[in-house]
C-alpha cells in the first residue's frame, strides 16, 4: 500500500514539476524509478522495479539499464580425441557490464537514429566491449555473440528492448525485471529523449543492487575470516551430525 | 520457495534440496558411503559451479557421516586402529587434492577432470561391484558350497611394517592402508566426495577387512578427510555454503538415520549390487554429458568460484 501510495505521490509531483509554471519547459524530461535500492536477501528470488517518468512535446523515450562493468572470460570447446568436449580456446573481454537491460516505446529499428544509438550503445548490437589480446576479427566476433547469447541466458541481458508505454501524450512507464542472479553494485539507470534521430535530453537515475541481512554477513565473513569460517562450518556441521543421531536414537 | 544462496551466489528451492539431501542421506546411511558422489553432480547439475559444489558437498558430508558413524559405533562396528592409518593418508592426499584442484580450475579444466574422474572411477567400481555381488549371490543359491577362506593373501599384504588390526582380524602392513587413504583423500577433495564408494571396495577387496566393520570404519575416516577438505577449500578458494549446507544435511542426516537402520535388514550382496547398479547410472549419465555436442560451444566463466 505504502509503495503504491508512494509512486502516486511521485507521479503528482512530476506533473507539477511538467506543467506548473517552471522557467524551463523546453524539453522537459523527468524520471525516477520505484525504489532506488535491490535489496539481496536471503529470500531473494528476482525482483521488477517501476520506472516512470513524463516527457514534453512529441518525441520516443529510450531507457538503458547497466550493472557495474568488468571483465568477462569465455571458453571454447572443441571434440578432442576419445570425442571428448575440451575447453580449448579462451578470450576475454573488458569493460562488459554486469547486467544490460534496454526499454524502447518503439522498436529500436523504427526509431530512425541508429547513429545516435551507436554513440549511447543503446541495443545490444551497439554494445561496445573491449578484446583482450590479439585475435583475427572472426575469432573475436565469434566470442564476442557468443557472450552475449551466454549473458542473454542467464537473464543478464535482455535480448529484445522491453516496451515502454505511455499514459496519454506525456507520461511513461515500464517495468525492469531482475533475476535472482543479479550482480551487485551501483547500476545506472539512463533514460533518453529521442526527436528526429537525435538525443535531445537525457537523465541518469542512480540504482544501487546490494546484499543485506544475514546473507550478506556470511558472505562478508566467508571472505575476510576464511579460516575462522572453514573452522565454524565444521564445527555446524560436527554438531548437526550428532543431534541428529542424539535425536534418533530416543525415537 | 526459494532461498538465496550468500556463497553460490544464486536462488534454490527450499524444498528440492530438503529432497536432494533426504534421498542422498537415505542411500548413505544404507551403503555407508558419502554420497557426494550423487550429491555433487546434482549440485553442478542445478547450476552451482563445480568450486562451491565440492567445498559445500564435504562440509555436509561431515555431518552425514558423523550421525552414520556414531550409530555403528554403537554397534561396535568401526576398527579405530584401521581408521587412524586411513585418516593420516587421508590427510596427506586431501590437502594435496585442493591444490590440484586449484591448479586445473585455474586452467579451466576443472570441470572436465572432475567428470572424468566420475567416469573412472564410477565405472571401474561400479563393474567390479556388480559382477562380485552377482557371482556371490549365485553361490547362497547352491546349497552347501564350498566355504571361502576369510581373506586371500598377497605380496601387498606382506610389505614393511606390519601392524595388527584386531577388530578387522587383519595382520598386515600399514602402508596398504596409508596408500589407501592417500589415494582416496585425492580424490575426495577434486571430485567432492568422502570417497567411501572407492574405499569401501578397497577395503573388502584389497584389504580383505570384514564387511561388517567396513561401512563404519569408512565413515569414521571420512569425517575428518572431508573436515580437512572443508577446512582448506573454505581458507584458500571461500567456496563453502553454509547456508546451503545446513539445508542439505537437515535433508541428510534424518535420511542417513533411515538408511542405516534399513541396511541391517538387507543381505550384504544385495545391498552391493543395488550400490553397483547406481553407480554405474551416474557413470553412465556423466559419460555421456562428456561426449554428447554441447548445446552451446561457449561458456562464460563465472565471476566467482569458477
Amino acid at each position: 500500500m505504502t509503495r503504491a501510495r508512494g509512486h502516486i505521490l511521485g507521479l503528482l509531483v512530476l506533473l507539477f514539476a511538467l506543467f506548473g509554471n517552471g522557467p524551463a519547459r523546453a524539453q522537459v524530461l523527468v524520471a525516477d524509478l520505484s525504489n532506488h535500492l535491490v535489496q539481496v536477501t536471503t529470500g531473494f528470488s528476482g525482483t521488477e522495479l517501476l520506472l516512470f517518468g513524463a516527457a514534453q512535446d512529441e518525441g520516443d523515450v529510450v531507457i538503458v539499464i547497466r550493472g557495474p562493468d568488468g571483465p568477462a572470460t569465455l571458453r571454447r570447446k572443441a571434440r578432442s580425441g576419445f570425442g571428448i568436449w575440451i575447453n580449448s580456446d579462451e578470450f576475454t573481454f573488458n569493460g562488459v557490464p554486469s547486467f544490460y537491460k534496454v526499454a524502447s516505446s518503439r522498436p529500436l529499428g523504427e526509431l530512425k537514429a541508429d547513429n545516435a544509438l551507436a554513440t549511447h550503445q543503446i541495443g545490444l548490437a551497439n554494445l561496445q566491449v573491449e578484446g583482450a589480446g590479439a585475435r583475427t576479427a572472426d575469432t573475436v566476433e565469434d566470442f564476442r555473440e557468443a557472450l552475449l547469447r551466454n549473458k542473454v541466458r542467464q537473464e543478464l541481458f535482455a535480448p529484445e528492448a522491453g516496451e515502454v508505454t505511455f499514459l496519454g501524450d506525456s507520461l511513461f512507464r515500464t517495468r525492469v525485471s531482475f533475476p535472482s542472479n543479479v550482480p551487485t553494485g551501483r547500476f545506472t539507470v539512463t533514460v533518453f529523449l529521442l526527436r528526429a534521430g537525435q538525443v535531445v535530453n537525457a537523465q541518469t537515475i542512480p540504482l544501487i543492487v546490494s546484499k543485506t541481512g544475514i546473507g550478506a554477513e556470511i558472505y562478508e565473513f566467508a571472505h575476510r575470516r576464511s579460516a575462522l569460517y572453514g573452522i565454524g562450518a565444521i564445527l555446524i556441521a560436527l554438531f548437526a551430525g550428532w543431534l541428529a543421531s542424539a535425536i534418533f536414537r530416543k525415537a | 520457495m526459494q532461498i538465496y544462496l550468500p556463497i553460490a551466489e544464486l536462488s534454490l528451492n527450499v524444498l528440492l534440496l530438503l529432497a536432494m539431501g533426504g534421498g542422498v542421506g537415505f542411500l548413505s546411511g544404507l551403503f555407508g558411503v558419502g554420497g557426494g558422489f550423487l550429491m555433487t553432480p546434482l549440485l553442478i547439475l542445478n547450476g552451482i559451479t563445480p568450486a562451491v559444489a565440492v567445498g559445500t558437498e564435504a562440509n555436509q558430508i561431515v555431518a552425514s557421516s558423523v550421525s552414520g558413524a556414531i550409530a555403528h559405533w554403537r554397534r561396535k562396528n568401526v576398527d579405530v586402529k584401521m581408521g587412524c592409518v586411513l585418516l593420516v593418508g587421508g590427510l596427506i592426499g586431501s590437502t594435496l587434492g585442493v591444490q590440484i584442484f586449484k591448479f586445473l580450475r585455474g586452467l579451466g579444466q576443472i570441470d572436465l577432470a572432475i567428470s572424468i574422474s566420475y567416469v573412472i572411477f564410477l565405472g571401474i567400481i561400479g563393474s567390479l561391484m556388480l559382477v562380485e555381488s552377482l557371482r556371490a549371490m549365485r553361490r547362497r543359491k547352491q546349497v552347501g558350497g564350498p566355504r571361502r577362506k576369510l581373506h586371500q593373501h598377497n605380496w601387498l599384504h606382506g610389505l614393511p611394517f606390519k601392524m595388527r588390526f584386531r577388530r578387522s582380524k587383519l595382520y598386515i602392513s600399514a602402508l596398504l592402508p596409508l596408500g589407501i587413504g592417500v589415494f582416496v583423500g585425492v580424490l575426495a577433495a577434486i571430485m567432492g566426495v568422502g570417497g567411501g564408494f572407492i574405499m569401501v571396495p578397497a577395503m573388502i577387496y584389497i584389504l580383505g577387512m570384514p564387511t561388517a566393520v567396513v561401512v563404519g570404519t569408512s565413515l569414521f575416516q571420512i569425517i575428518f578427510v572431508t573436515a580437512n577438505v572443508t577446512f582448506l577449500q573454505a581458507w584458500q578458494n571461500q567456496t563453502v555454503d553454509i547456508v546451503l549446507s545446513l539445508i542439505l544435511l537437515i535433508g541428510g542426516v534424518v535420511g542417513a538415520q533411515i538408511g542405516t537402520r534399513a541396511s541391517a535388514a538387507l543381505h550384504g550382496e544385495q545391498l552391493r549390487s543395488l550400490l553397483a547398479v547406481m553407480v554405474l547410472a551416474v557413470c553412465a549419465i556423466l559419460g555421456y554429458r562428456l561426449v554428447a555436442t554441447p548445446a552451446d560451444l561457449f561458456t562464460l566463466v563465472p565471476v566467482t568460484g569458477g
